[in-house]
């Protein structure tokens, strides 16, 4: 642990919880004047999670600790992935737990923590949000898992740092087919994932088309500030590793403070980018009907399968 | 060009006629599929130029003319007519449903990867050890073959294990004589008027394109 590690660190948290926000209202922004409507403003969701910290937290009758804790197990969770994984510098001194598996797992555990929350309210949209997004998650599960074994075969590591590394080394790499298939699986994920449409409209809160928004509806005051600002941070992480994991360039590898601040501007630049050229494709979509969801689950799955058996195969 | 340039192209060009097969079995719009199969004639002729580049061969350059004119330009447009003129938007419903197929796909390219590991190691090189994408888009034109029920799909289909053999053909001898090829273009480019013909008949006689009317006799 040395004090320039810890730095590195600090920063990327910095930027992931204070930016989360920021890339939500961009997103935003973007749908909004593409639509045709002026829009809120980039720092809209910041304000209104300002607004929501200062009221009071309503709880349902007859929830339990299950239902309080549910939002800070999602936010720490996020916020673990958030300081390890390389997304402004690879020398974290946390590099230990920068692991594929961990990630994925963490995200999940948010994900559980959520869904428990969700049942534990006892409401009808509840159970139906939980339910339905423990089905989806159970889908997108395996298909990370294979995306990131078709880059970690590669490299002969699952941890991050080390794929993103091997990447910076040999960038012509990015254009191998293991590669591209690799990245259109992950993309389909972190759609899934992040409740972005065709899969789940996190703008509405229509009965019938409700994952995400179900399942925190009785959140209220500070807790529904949590739970929005960690949906936005793991949108960000998800959007982030992306990233990061096919166009690692800018990506600082050592612990210099010119090349931390050169990474988190570069860093900051192409996850905006690419929520940007992400709101823009959802301009254009309808959401899908849920039944059509694991058919898109499992194109995603067949192609990371085929990136795994591509980087085995062709070299 | 460098062997790692050209172990890489050839890398890209594979994994798209892998690819371009893959999303003809998760697509429905008739239209986006014979779009996708302009997509594969072209990777196909890319990958002829390709070796004839690395093997200093015109025959191969004139094969690679050939394939794109047939399989990216000729045929593509006989299909393009027939759909317009059926009006048939997409495959109806496939004894198969995509999900399923897209699972069956997955499977059939790891068995096209286990059947070829002996071919490999006849002769481990670059171009053979990319073979396994030839017999794997022969594999998934064979199932669309048999669970699509629209003439043009099934159509798609044959073109598709075509394309399959061709890409084999390529990668495992480096093209195979001119005149083989003209013969089979030919039979391929006979083939699909027939069948336009014949749907351009079923159209007359039913209304639709669906093989299954075919299986019980009328007057």
């Amino acid at each position: 642990m040395t004090a320039v590690g810890v730095v590195g660190v600090l920063v990327q948290v910095v930027v992931v919880v204070g930016g989360a926000p920021l890339l939500v209202g961009l997103m935003r922004q973007v749908r909004a004047v593409l639509e045709g409507r002026a829009g809120a403003g980039i720092g809209q969701p910041w304000r209104d999670l300002r607004k929501l910290l200062k009221k009071e937290a309503v709880r349902p009758e007859g929830t339990s600790w299950i239902y309080t804790s549910g939002p800070l197990v999602v936010f720490a969770s996020t916020l673990v992935i958030a300081a390890v994984a390389p997304f402004v510098s690879t020398a974290s001194p946390l590099d230990g737990v920068a692991d594929l598996f961990a990630v994925v797992s963490l995200l999940l555990l948010g994900t559980v923590a959520l869904t428990l929350a969700g049942l534990d309210t006892g409401t009808a949209f509840g159970g139906m949000g939980a339910s339905r997004e423990v089905t989806i998650a159970a889908l997108a599960e395996p298909t990370i898992l294979l995306a990131g074994f078709a880059l970690s075969a590669r490299v002969g590591s699952s941890n991050l740092a080390d794929i993103v590394a091997g990447t910076l080394a040999a960038p012509a790499q990015v254009l191998s087919p293991a590669t591209l298939l690799a990245a259109v699986a992950f993309a389909v994920v972190v759609i899934a994932e992040a409740g972005r449409l065709p899969v789940d409209n996190p703008a509405t809160h229509l009965e019938l088309t409700m994952i995400h928004e179900a399942m925190i509806l009785e959140y209220a005051g500070r807790d529904l500030a949590v739970v929005e600002l960690a949906s936005a941070m793991r949108l960000t992480v998800l959007l982030g590793l992306s990233v990061n994991l096919f166009v690692p360039w800018g990506v600082a590898t050592s612990s210099a403070p010119l090349a931390l601040l050169g990474a988190t501007a570069v860093f900051a630049l192409k996850v905006g980018v690419l929520g940007a050229v992400l709101a823009t494709f959802e301009v254009f979509i309808a959401k899908w009907r849920l039944f059509r969801v694991p058919e898109l689950l499992a194109g995603s799955f067949l192609f990371g399968l085929l990136a795994v058996s591509a980087s085995f195969f062709l070299a | 060009m460098s062997d790692v340039m050209f172990v890489q192209i050839l890398d890209l060009v594979c994994g798209g006629l892998l690819l371009s097969g893959v999303l003809m079995l998760w697509r429905r719009e008739l239209a986006a599929i014979v779009r996708l199969l302009v997509v594969q004639g072209v990777l196909l002729a890319a990958l002829a130029v390709l070796l004839g580049v690395r093997e200093h061969s015109v025959e191969l350059y004139l094969v690679a003319v050939g394939v794109l004119v047939l399989k990216a330009v000729v045929l593509p447009g006989v299909l393009h007519r027939v759909l317009r003129d059926s009006g048939d938007v997409r495959e109806a419903e496939p004894l198969v449903n995509v999900t399923s197929s897209l699972l069956a796909a997955a499977l059939l390219t790891l068995v096209a990867y286990a059947v070829s590991r002996p071919l490999v190691a006849l002769a481990p090189s670059a171009t053979t050890r990319a073979l396994p994408v030839g017999l794997a888009v022969v594999f998934l034109g064979f199932f669309v073959l048999v669970t699509r029920r629209h003439a043009l799909s099934q159509v798609v289909g044959f073109l598709l294990l075509d394309n399959g053999i061709a890409a084999t053909a390529f990668l495992a001898t480096s093209g195979v004589p001119l005149v083989v090829e003209l013969g089979g273009s030919l039979d391929l480019l006979l083939l699909v008027l027939v069948l336009q013909v014949l749907a351009a008949r079923m159209r007359l006689t039913f209304g639709r394109t669906d093989m299954d009317e075919l299986s019980e006799l009328r007057d």
